[in-house]
């Protein structure tokens, strides 16, 4: 028996049968009451993308003439008007070349954290993980000011970044992206490699094997599972992140997808069914990485209070 | 963004107490320590000096143009001008704080009786989880992009629908409601995706007793589950109040931050990237920022730390 059906029946152990009955009939009521009410939230939730994914697909002039609430005048011209006028192609680089260095150095930096605090007990173990999980915690805006003036102030070779500083380049990105997500990373690996049985750094320290050796070789290929569902779900935050994006890059053609929304609102907003086009093409790749590895998206944020 | 971390497991019985590692070999101590410091480095150079910064800057002037030198150095000048004769000041600090009760009310207990209901495997439970959750890898500035679809005045539905002519995003009037809306959108979810990784982890058997005793629904949830879920109530303050705190996004894609929009976050990012550059404005309004997050930052390391230790 699941609980489908509220748990407020009849005590489960000695019911007579009426009772039972009973029981189930009325949770039955309410379980049907409960199931109307969550289908009409849950299409309430999707109307808004599916509103964008219909809307993205009809011809300005038709919504023009007969408003949003008629049917037809289909195209596919949005999506082409849209991507060149936006130059998504562009943007979407961009954001490919900020978001997989960032999420790679995420999970290295931090695993290798994790590694020392689950497998050592330090007596500054806690202080650490407080240093790392409090900045995760920090509104960015409060260091706004500091980083962009010191990222103006570094310079940076013009093969690296033809900007010559810190800012406008993707390095900036990558640095603070990885500064920031480093403390729920750390967090999350270190609790999952603390259910790794301790013997296992036993024996390897019993055969020789280094403290490296254990790390990379021992521990890495372990925690692959909790690797794979922060890398997921760090993609998306990457990907998504705007408000760093938005203040260390000013040269617009350098801009992430995320944040190169603010500049196409002027361009766009004039036409909705161009701003339907347009979300549903940024939204695409992390609706296709959520869908495809919803299991390790979920898994990512609540793998902090589940054993592993 | 997302801080779900709540309720780590068990310490192994054959690690060592804490503070008693025995001594590594020096080539192995040479790899702990770069192993910690190369991270650690980094996060302090790119959070916890700049917020030492932060501070620093607040009691001074600066156009951040000429070196450190041109800072003239004002004391708490910046903090009372800003309480005083800086416009927007006042209404940020109200939308902050309409902000943060919005969420409080409205789409913080949504996710979480959502997430009750779920809990309980009926049917289509995946499909309703996966609704309600979809919104949340959705940047907010892409919210307020789909949003658009909406508000806008002359080609959004709700216009459309109900015959108006409201500017949503425009008017100074309606547009923080209008903005609050679309982030509950993804609100719900998030906090429906948290609660019920905390209901996961309630023992069936509280429940089950609660039922022999004739507790019904309601009483079940207020007098055993919400009190077994404690740690995970006081992560969801945490994060409501620094959600609400750092908003930016949204209000940012709309206009900048301004006309019925102010959000500190926003007024931050206006002395820095706008038409004025005044550092010191902008770093006190970020040691305010900075205060009140503290508060919960604590509050949630505590809770974190206290899970950890509880093993």
């Amino acid at each position: 028996m699941t609980y489908e059906t509220p748990v407020a029946t009849a005590p489960p152990v000695t019911t007579a049968p009426p009772a039972r009955s009973q029981g189930i009939a009325l949770g039955r009521r309410r379980g049907t009451v409960a199931t109307v009410i969550m289908a009409l939230l849950a299409l309430a939730w999707l109307f808004p993308l599916l509103w964008a994914l219909v809307n993205s697909f009809r011809e300005y002039d038709y919504t023009q003439a007969n408003g949003y609430l008629s049917f037809g005048g289909w195209t596919f011209s949005n999506y082409v008007d849209a991507w060149t006028r936006a130059d998504f192609g562009l943007h979407m680089k961009n954001s490919l070349l900020v978001t997989i260095p960032a999420v790679l150095l995420t999970l290295w930096l931090s695993s290798m954290v994790a590694f020392v605090l689950a497998r050592f007990s330090y007596r500054f173990n806690l202080t650490l993980l407080g240093v790392f999980l409090a900045a995760n915690l920090l509104p960015p805006q409060a260091l706004l000011i500091p980083v962009f003036r010191m990222f103006r102030q570094i310079p940076v070779p013009y093969f690296l970044s033809d900007s010559g500083s810190l800012l406008n380049s993707f390095w900036a990105l990558i640095l603070v992206n990885t500064a920031f997500q480093m403390g729920f990373c750390t967090f999350v690996l270190s609790n999952y490699m603390k259910t790794l049985p301790y013997e296992i750094y036993e024996s390897a320290e019993l055969d020789g094997a280094s403290v490296w050796r254990q790390y990379w070789q021992l521990t890495m290929p372990l925690v692959r599972p909790a690797l794979a569902a922060l890398a997921t779900l760090q993609v998306t935050w990457v990907y998504n992140e705007f408000f760093w994006a938005t203040v260390l890059i000013q040269q617009g053609d350098k801009l992430p997808v995320t944040s190169a929304l603010n500049n196409l609102r002027g361009q766009f907003f004039t036409d909705t069914n161009l701003v339907a086009a347009g979300s549903i093409i940024v939204a695409l790749p992390v609706l296709v990485v959520f869908f495809a590895l919803q299991k390790q998206f979920v898994s990512g944020l609540t793998l902090g209070s589940t054993k592993g | 963004m997302a801080h779900i971390d709540e309720a780590p497991q068990q310490e192994r019985a054959a690690a060592p107490t804490p503070g008693k590692e025995k001594r590594l070999p020096a080539r192995d101590r040479l790899t702990v320590i770069v192993m910690v410091t190369v991270p650690l480095l980094l996060v302090l150079f790119l959070v916890w000096l700049p917020a030492l910064g932060s501070v620093a800057l607040s009691f001074g002037k600066w156009n951040g143009f000429g070196d450190i030198d041109t800072i003239e150095w004002v004391g708490f000048q910046n903090y009372q001008d800003i309480a005083t004769i800086y416009p927007p000041f006042w209404p940020a600090i109200q939308h902050n704080l309409i902000w943060l009760g919005f969420l409080f009310l409205i789409p913080t207990p949504l996710g979480i009786l959502l997430a009750v209901v779920l809990d309980r495997e009926m049917k289509g439970s995946r499909f309703y989880q996966t609704a309600f959750y979809m919104p949340v890898v959705l940047s907010l500035a892409l919210i307020g992009f789909i949003w658009q679809l909406f508000y806008s005045r002359d080609q959004g539905l709700i216009n459309d629908v109900f015959g108006t002519q409201v500017d949503w995003y425009g008017d100074p009037d309606v547009n923080l409601w209008a903005v609050l809306a679309a982030t509950s959108w993804r609100h719900t979810g998030y906090i429906m995706l948290i609660y019920l990784a905390g209901l996961k982890g309630v023992d069936a058997s509280l429940r089950e007793a609660a039922a022999v005793d004739g507790a019904n629904e309601v009483k079940t949830f207020f007098h055993v589950i919400l009190p077994v879920m404690r740690p995970i109530n006081l992560i969801v303050i945490v994060i409501v109040v620094i959600e609400s705190l750092r908003a930016f996004d949204l209000v940012w894609i709309v206009n900048k931050g301004r006309n019925g929009l102010e959000v500190i976050g926003a007024l931050v990012a206006q002395n820095v990237i706008g038409e004025a550059t005044r550092y010191g404005f902008g770093s006190a309004l970020a040691v305010i920022m900075m205060l009140i997050s503290s508060v919960f930052i604590t509050i949630y390391l505590r809770t974190v730390f206290r899970e950890e230790r509880r093993g």
